[in-house]
């Protein structure tokens, strides 16, 4: 039905997809857990908090957890080298995510408020571990990450944990850690207590003016001071998968392809839009700011695949390993199959998340909290 | 490259101690999410209020585990990246596929689903509710075939071929892959464990009610439902379980063997060991107690067929890896001059059985130079830990067939309305909770380390799967597991007993109170 080079270029946009689905969907639960205390200064205030997400919070993990699957199915080699490569931070993230679903449903089990406060706690780490890994992460594809490939494809890492840890990626995680903030407080301010939403309010408008500063200055650093990759020689687009037969020459330019793509420039216009937009409309405290974020979220996120296109993982020690669209996806048969299986599923997801998220619309007051008694 | 030794024992046992951990919690939701279902089918065709705290009592027990078993999973799937990155390279073609179906079909309906399952009870009217529910259920049974297909085609490779372009497995045929019979076979099996479990834990705790003489009426409908649940369930993991071993003796004829502690072929039709002492060293096994004819008929449903010893599966694969080292050969003639006519028709007739030079890998770097001696080694190698599985085996079937004596007998006392009267009975159902977990673990025990020395079997050895990293890494990552599963695991044993010990009538669940609770919201938070 489609050739190999438009199933790799849409599995490409998927793989975007289904990033941005997990950071704008799951994105605003770990801002919200990671706000926790902040805007949330009591204990009935921080159960408004949590009741803001508890009944879908759940399934927009899943989109982590699809995000990942997929991965796996349709870049199994992406999935392996950066798993493995960067092995303790994964390990962190991990740990972050198990300590998520336990933790939302455990912290109410008992009526202790020190029980309750190590939960919270809990809870804000797990969020700011997994925004800020995940911009380290996507830092360091720029940077390029050293692992090389012998002939048997089996690869070798040359790093530690703490050489992810470069000023660009830290910038990188910055960015990262402010969106999802700003994206986690517009929430607050649409779904919780006016008393918390208005405390979500101030709060989303310094983080997305944090979020424009070090998103500004990751492009900069990205322009002058980090090297790019670059296919040389002719582009085999639809050869068999495997990154070995081809040559990269690293210290080109990150921007190359938005100079050969000229709309590519509407992604980070429309990160920028969107934090506009989240200062003009979040004092309205509706929906709105939260589109608005979600916006830049996404243009954030496809302005970071855009630049990297058509590499998915470059490699700094060996640059002709590096993983690109054209050379590390499944087989044709495999992806077509997947693709099938996205178009029929994708849809239905929608259309019960979207019926799970009207069944508990409405704001959740202190009130209501009091009222139902549960006390988590 | 040489592989680290340490790097494969540690992440082995990391990934089976992560697996066997996630597996306590995944049965328990698998069967109690039927319970919950049938429980709120009552409910809303009878409109009886006892039925719907029925519902939302087992829920908070079911919300606890459920919590343990999503955050759990990720740690599976993250695992194969993490320290199978060379499995994950592999064979992702063939075996993420299943994954990422998994989470598109099944487990983002059952997540979804769950928030709502426990805050829409005052939201939705009672059909609604209820078909959450039973689309939660359906959702994490799905869930559970999808990563049993994949498991199934690690057990028993069909629809795929290898490709030494890619140095990679890649799918021919997707359908052979869904419709595996090992992993049909394995999917029924497994659920049926699951509600087993789901039964037991349900009945074991409605028996302590009985015992202190609390939540009667609750209790014993409870007990009901588990106890025919349970029959049902008990009688199936036994009958496709005998299905599974069919399933096994058809393509994994080495596990098959080990199980059996069959040394040598026997004349058709085979024995069946009850009992024995095996005897590693001197591959024989003493005090053996046989019954005539039961294994031919398991393994091979005649009685003409033999089934294969242990001695001739070794020799078989000498052939097999002799084979192996012509195709290996024949793929690094094939990277220098990818048109060699004559490499390209020895990897096409012996492609089937590079899994096989590769077993020599963990011995030499390169396969080519084995000598006889090396590839007996190899050969060797590919019995797996004939004691753990002969016994494992044994003890989960003795459990299954304790589970369909028990299930029935509480079964029969219940429907003479007997069951108060019988402590013993009703303590035997309480001290039997355990059973169950122990019975699933030690089937995933038979399967998992009886394919031992492969990850796939005939594909590719567990040793070759790992990822590049230290020891040192999967040390810490390890011990890291160790001390926080170990917390968590007491946390959720505290919190399950706590809630278990309050019951409907200390979380004020039943009986209601006059008038009737405003807010019906389950007074935890899950």
């Amino acid at each position: 039905m489609f050739d190999y080079e438009s199933l790799r270029l849409i599995w490409w946009a998927l793989l975007g997809i289904l990033f941005i689905g997990f950071a704008i969907m799951d994105g605003f639960d770990f801002g919200i857990a990671a706000l926790l205390r902040v805007l949330g200064r009591t204990e009935d205030e921080r159960l408004v908090m949590l009741e803001t997400i508890e009944p879908t919070w759940e399934g927009n993990q899943v989109w982590f957890v699809l995000a990942g699957g997929a991965t796996f199915a349709a870049w199994p080699q992406l999935y392996a080298v950066s798993f493995s490569g960067m092995y303790l931070a994964i390990f962190l993230v991990l740990v972050a995510l198990i300590l998520r679903p336990v933790g939302f449903n455990f912290r109410g089990k008992i009526h202790d408020p020190r029980w309750r406060a190590l939960w919270d706690y809990v809870l804000i780490a797990s969020g700011v571990v997994v925004m800020l890994i995940s911009g380290v992460a996507f830092g360091n594809l720029f940077l390029g990450v050293p692992f090389k490939f012998d002939d048997d494809l089996r690869m070798t890492w040359d790093g530690s944990f703490f050489e992810l840890l470069h000023p660009f990626a830290l910038v990188a995680g910055l960015v990262s850690l402010s969106m999802l903030l700003a994206h986690g407080a517009c929430w607050a301010a649409y779904k919780a207590d006016h008393v918390v939403a208005d405390r979500a309010v101030r709060v989303a408008r310094w983080t997305t003016l944090a979020y424009v500063v070090f998103y500004v200055l990751a492009g900069i650093w990205l322009a002058y001071g980090v090297a790019g990759f670059a296919i040389v020689g002719p582009v085999v687009t639809d050869g068999v998968s495997n990154p070995l037969h081809k040559e990269v020459a690293h210290g080109s330019s990150w921007f190359a392809s938005y100079m050969q793509y000229p709309w590519f420039w509407a992604a980070p216009v429309l990160g920028f839009i969107g934090a506009i937009g989240v200062q003009l409309s979040v004092g309205k405290k509706n929906l709105a700011c939260f589109i608005w974020s979600s916006l830049m979220v996404a243009g954030t996120i496809l302005s970071a695949g855009f630049a990297l296109f058509p590499f998915l993982l470059p490699s700094r020690l060996d640059p002709r390993s590096s993983l690109t669209v054209w050379d590390a996806s499944s087989s044709q048969g495999t992806l077509g199959l997947m693709l099938a299986m996205a178009v029929i599923f994708m849809p239905i997801i929608i259309i019960y998340t979207s019926w799970v998220y009207r069944v508990v619309r409405g704001r959740v007051t202190l009130d209501h909290v009091r009222q139902s008694g549960h006390g988590y | 490259m040489i592989i680290d030794p340490d790097v494969v024992t540690l992440s082995r046992l990391q990934f089976a101690l992560t697996a066997l951990y996630h597996f306590l919690f995944v049965p328990l939701t698998l069967g109690i999410v039927w319970i919950l279902a049938i429980m709120e089918s009552v409910y809303v065709m009878t409109g009886r209020e006892v039925w719907k705290r029925m519902v939302q009592f087992w829920g908070v027990l079911f919300g606890i585990n459920f919590a343990m078993g999503v955050a759990t999973g990720v740690t599976m799937e993250f695992q194969f990246g993490m320290n199978w990155a060379y499995y994950a390279h592999y064979v992702g073609d063939v075996f993420g596929t299943p994954l990422a179906i998994e989470g598109l079909m099944a487990f983002f309906l059952e997540a979804t689903l769950v928030g709502l399952f426990f805050m829409g009870w005052n939201r939705m009217s009672r059909v609604a509710h209820l078909l959450t529910t039973w689309f939660l259920a359906l959702g994490t049974n799905l869930s559970a075939l999808w990563i049993l297909i994949a498991n199934g085609w690690m057990q028993n490779p069909v629809g795929s071929a290898f490709n030494a372009e890619t140095m990679r497995m890649e799918v021919t045929s997707f359908s052979e892959v869904m419709f595996n019979p090992v992993a049909q076979a394995k999917f029924v099996h497994t659920v049926s464990a699951g509600y087993v479990v789901g039964s037991m834990f349900v009945l074991s705790i409605s028996a302590w009610y009985l015992l202190r003489g609390r939540n009667v009426d609750f209790a014993k409908r409870s007990m009901t439902v588990a106890a025919s649940f349970g029959l049902a369930a008990a009688l199936s993991v036994v009958v496709l379980g005998d299905e599974s071993g069919y399933a096994v003796s058809e393509n994994q004829k080495m596990k098959m063997a080990a199980i059996e502690a069959m040394w040598e072929t026997e004349p058709a039709p085979a024995s069946f060991t009850l009992f024995g002492i095996p005897d590693v060293e001197n591959k024989t096994t003493h005090y053996a107690l046989h019954i005539p004819w039961v294994m031919g008929l398991i393994g091979t449903r005649s009685i003409d067929k033999p089934i294969p010893g242990i001695a001739n599966l070794v020799e078989d694969t000498k052939g097999r890896i002799n084979n192996g080292i012509q195709a290996y050969d024949a793929m690094l003639v094939l990277r220098q001059d990818k048109n060699n006519a004559q490499a390209k028709a020895i990897l096409a007739e012996h492609d089937k059985d590079m899994g096989y030079a590769l077993l020599l890998k963990r011995f030499m770097d390169d396969p080519r130079h084995a000598t006889p001696a090396d590839i007996q080694k190899a050969a060797d190698s590919t019995i797996p830990n004939v004691p753990v599985l002969f016994w494992s085996f044994r003890i989960m079937v003795a459990c299954g067939f304790y589970f369909i004596a028990l299930f029935a007998f509480i079964f029969w006392q219940s429907s003479k309305r007997q069951l108060e009267k019988r402590r013993w009975l009703l303590k035997l159902a309480l001290w039997s909770l355990p059973l169950p977990w122990l019975a699933a673990e030690l089937g995933w025990v038979v399967a998992e380390y009886g394919r031992q020395p492969w990850a796939i079997e005939g594909v590719l050895p567990t040793a070759l799967g790992v990822s590049s990293v230290t020891a040192g890494q999967v040390l810490t990552s390890l011990g890291g597991f160790v001390l926080f599963y170990s917390a968590l695991a007491i946390i959720d044993a505290v919190l399950m007993v706590k809630y278990a010990r309050k019951g409907p009538d200390g979380l004020g669940l039943w009986p209601p109170a006059e008038p009737a609770p405003a807010s019906t919201t389950v007074p935890a938070h899950a």
